[in-house]
């Protein structure tokens, strides 16, 4: 009896951190086309409390497993509050993590965390150590003070940090009270009184003195141009190119993957034809480059490549399923030996494809099995519409009839968080489900797929996180080390891209 | 005379359904076409009033019979064997009617249900033309002028009718359902149901007709019970299962899907029972070109759903529009009644022997179902003395 409750406690366990670190990797918190936002962070915040409270070194590991950035925040925010672990090992372990993420997170969203800890009224002596190593540890902490400004204010003034030189003074007691040596905050304070001075600062803290200079946006475009960032490149071709002005050169074979599918899809369909050729080979060199990064083999391919109306997404993330699900279909035409791609509503071309139709996974997944794929990827949002709940039955039949050996590896990808069953939503248990925010981590959640199926134990997730904790650490140490050196050597004014 | 083509039983010849998808308690359930003539389109006109006067009868500003409603939009049909280019908002909106200020308000004067616009183009008010008829049923009153009837009511009729409905707007789960619904290619309409109840059916000849539509389903009037059963719980998201024993191959497999699929559309037209294969009355509106305008109207007896509706048959019989409102008990016990009294010459007592009741209880039936004002202050009198002894 006792050992029945222990297995049955055990699958429990597992169950429950499959579910979070597959709502971890797709959840944002934002609007979603079948599910508002309140729902969504409601949902998150729970499940987040949920497993802080019952496994709680399992909850600092995920932070290895390669969750989505928003995740990475909650976390690291959670355990600041909750106070640090009691055994020595566990202490060491989650204050080295909690470190090593806030340093990968990219840093407006590191500095938001330290801003948020004064939202949520978090001061321990841990919370402190975090944010000063992490200040201290900034490569260029003047550019920082001016890009972040109000971040930096409120984590130095929350943590008690001492700050060197001038940036107390700049951040504290106003940057019109004298002139400084530090070339940036000199440019910062000159900009408030000479338009030239500005386009020496970044972007988005030129973008607001322009405004007060009454600079045309054309004119800022234009002169700001080598100051931006490659993210700010992309985001601005549209908007650079409504407002009359010619949008600034941008290198698409230097931006993500996912971004870039994002890109291609807000692009009209004309623009899609006529530049189809530089479209498709910026995707097929970024896809390249993830594989690089991370190697993923594959034999024979099937994608099925969600495009009904639903992946249109939402306000808040326009497309993104159906960004996902491109980017994915690049990402594994470059990863596999032989590939094939199934769109629920046919296109001509996988850069011409448009949120449309009805959701009939159940065709595309007939074809893909007769093709006789070994490894079939569902990228969808769950909903199956035409027939409804037709992949789960059609796959549990095929599981049970034809393919009882599984020869073919059948895996979901979902790119949508669904706030009321706390997951991504699934097609029943013959075909594992994980959740996805960029098609980057698709290699990485091919990996997490055997425990969302629920073959591997508990001990082999405990062993999965742990590996990848250890690399993230061993990671972070050499990003020190290279980061240290560079230091030594004085760095120039280096300018720090957003990812 | 074109009897061949009034609507006798409603038969979906041409269309087919495609399984449903639900949001909350309403599901919707889309309807197919995969023939597509092109030789009608629709498009959207819409009118920005808080209400407009339709003259029935008589010219626009000239006394005559009325329809007074809110109208937020009308539908132009045109019509021929040149593929008719009517995309919603490549036309230039013609005036229609008459704008009336009236203070913060203003008011449209249209004329007429359906209105000629040009040789091959009609423009109608969707809707509101099978309402019209319902509303105009029995509308000129008692013919022989019995005892019981007050000169009013003899004088006038019905004369002024009114029924009130709820607009698609009432119900935030409409909206949500409309906005998450994903439009198949070749889906021409759409069956509304809520709490598994049918309320509407809609069909248009067009696919990308329908597309532009969809979201104007919205702001159409519909029965009570969109309200009323809009509290009740969520409707099922039913899923078939499929049959292990019939699979040995993929081929079997997909054989098991097409049958699930088929299951679906049966199921649906089941469901959709009341409307479909029903037996209608219908009564010719409008000759365009070869195609038929028409309202029509289910049994009206009380014992059964009751669905008033319009729709277009093309010159080969097939349906090419349907739009149908339904019957709220209420409104089905007026247009009975009605319809009783009319069948005995509005004589009340052979209507109560007809009914199995008497005539005072007839009366207080009459005057609980908003005719009152039809019979005179005395007979009432009585039949409540009547009935409180």
């Amino acid at each position: 009896m006792a050992a029945l409750a222990e297995v049955r406690g055990e699958q429990v366990a597992r169950e429950d951190l499959v579910m979070f670190v597959n709502a971890c990797f797709s959840c944002t918190g934002q609007r979603e086309f079948y599910g508002d936002a309140r729902g969504q962070s409601v949902s998150i915040e729970f499940l987040h409390q949920y497993i802080l409270g019952n496994y709680r070194r399992l909850y600092a590991r995920t932070l290895a497993a390669g969750i989505n950035h928003f995740n990475q925040a909650q976390i690291i925010l959670n355990l600041l509050a909750s106070g640090s672990p009691a055994e020595v090992l566990d202490k060491a372990e989650e204050g080295a993590l909690i470190a090593a993420a806030l340093r990968a997170l990219p840093p407006q969203r590191a500095f938001r965390v330290l801003e948020s800890l004064r939202g949520r009224r978090i001061n321990n002596r841990r919370a402190r150590a975090i944010a000063r190593d992490y200040v201290h540890g900034r490569a260029n902490l003047a550019f920082d003070a001016v890009k972040y400004r109000s971040k930096l204010r409120a984590a130095v003034s929350h943590g008690h940090l001492k700050l060197e030189g001038e940036l107390g003074p700049f951040l504290f007691r106003g940057w019109k009270k004298r002139s400084f040596t530090q070339p940036l905050l000199e440019t910062f304070r000159r900009a408030h009184y000479t338009q030239e001075a500005l386009y020496e600062l970044p972007y988005t803290v030129a973008e607001g003195l322009a405004v007060k200079h009454g600079i045309s946006r054309e004119v800022f475009l234009q002169r700001i141009e080598p100051r931006l960032t490659a993210a700010e490149r992309l985001r601005l071709q549209v908007s650079a190119a409504r407002g009359r002005g010619t949008p600034p050169p941008v290198d698409l074979g230097r931006a993500s993957l996912t971004k870039l599918a994002l890109y291609v899809l807000a692009l009209s369909p004309e623009v899609r034809r006529e530049r189809h050729a530089e479209l498709h080979a910026a995707l097929e060199q970024a896809a390249a480059r993830v594989l690089r990064r991370a190697p993923s083999p594959l034999q024979r391919v099937a994608a099925i490549l969600d495009n009904s109306y639903s992946s249109s997404g939402s306000l808040e993330k326009r497309r993104r399923p159906l960004g996902v699900a491109l980017a994915t279909h690049y990402l594994l035409s470059a990863a596999a030996r032989e590939y094939r791609a199934w769109w629920t509503c046919p296109v001509e071309a996988p850069l011409l494809v448009s949120a449309r139709g009805q959701t009939d996974l159940a065709t595309p997944l007939l074809e893909a099995l007769a093709w006789g794929a070994d490894l079939v990827v569902i990228v969808s949002d769950g909903y199956d519409n035409d027939p409804p709940r037709a992949v789960p039955e059609l796959t549990r039949v095929f599981r049970s009839k034809l393919d009882p050996k599984h020869r073919t590896a059948l895996v979901h990808v979902n790119p949508v968080f669904d706030a009321e069953g706390y997951a991504p939503r699934s097609f029943g248990a013959a075909v594992p489900t994980v959740g996805v925010r960029d098609a980057e981590d698709v290699p990485t959640v091919l990996g997490f797929a055997r425990f969302a199926e629920g073959a591997a134990s508990l001990s082999e997730l405990e062993a999965y996180l742990a590996s990848r904790v250890g690399a993230m650490l061993q990671r972070d140490a050499e990003g020190r080390q290279g980061h240290d050196e560079g230091r030594r050597q004085d760095a120039p004014l280096a300018e720090e891209g957003e990812s | 005379m074109t009897d061949a083509r009034l609507i006798q039983r409603l038969e979906p010849a041409g269309l087919r359904l495609a399984p449903s998808q639900v949001w909350g308690g309403i599901r919707l359930v889309p309807v197919l076409r995969d023939e597509v003539r092109g030789d009608l389109r629709m498009t959207l006109r819409t009118y920005d009033e808080v209400a407009a006067v339709v003259s029935v009868k008589g010219g626009l500003k000239e006394p005559g019979l009325k329809y007074i409603s809110y109208v937020p939009h009308g539908l132009v049909m045109t019509w021929g064997n040149r593929q008719a280019e009517a995309v919603y908002g490549t036309q230039l909106q013609a005036g229609d009617g008459k704008r009336l200020k009236a203070g913060p308000f203003s008011v449209r004067l249209l004329h007429r249900m359906v209105h000629r616009e040009d040789r091959r183009q009609l423009r109608m008010l969707p809707l509101h033309l099978a309402m019209e008829g319902f509303l105009s049923l029995q509308f000129g009153g008692p013919e022989i002028a019995w005892a019981e009837y007050s000169r009013e009511g003899l004088a006038r009729g019905l004369d002024p009718r009114f029924e009130s409905s709820v607009p698609g707007w009432a119900s935030p789960m409409l909206d949500g359902a409309l906005r998450t619904f994903e439009i198949h290619p070749r889906q021409v309409g759409l069956l509304l149901f809520n709490a598994d109840v049918l309320l509407s059916a809609f069909v248009v000849a067009h696919p990308d007709d329908y597309r532009a539509l969809h979201r104007t389903l919205v702001e159409d009037f519909y029965g009570d019970l969109l309200l009323q059963y809009g509290f009740l719980g969520d409707a099922p998201e039913w899923g078939l299962t499929l049959d292990d024993a019939r699979v040995s191959s993929l081929e079997d497999l997909r054989n098991e899907v097409h049958r699930m699929r088929q299951d679906w559309a049966d199921f649906h037209g089941f469901m959709a029972g009341s409307l479909f294969g029903a037996s209608m009355t219908s009564t010719r509106v409008y000759k365009a070109g070869g195609f038929l305008l028409q309202r029509f109207h289910s049994s009206l007896d009380p014992a059964e759903e009751n669905h008033i509706g319009e729709a277009i048959v093309g010159p080969d019989g097939t349906l090419e529009y349907l739009k149908t409102y339904r019957l709220s008990a209420a409104q089905t016990r007026r247009a009975y009644l009605l319809s009783q009294l009319a069948l005995c010459d509005w004589h009340l007592e052979v209507t109560a022997e007809r009914l199995r009741t008497t005539a005072s209880d007839l009366a207080l039936r009459l005057r609980n179902a908003g005719f009152g004002y039809l019979l005179k202050d005395s007979v009432l009198e009585a039949a409540q003395r009547k009935h409180r002894r």
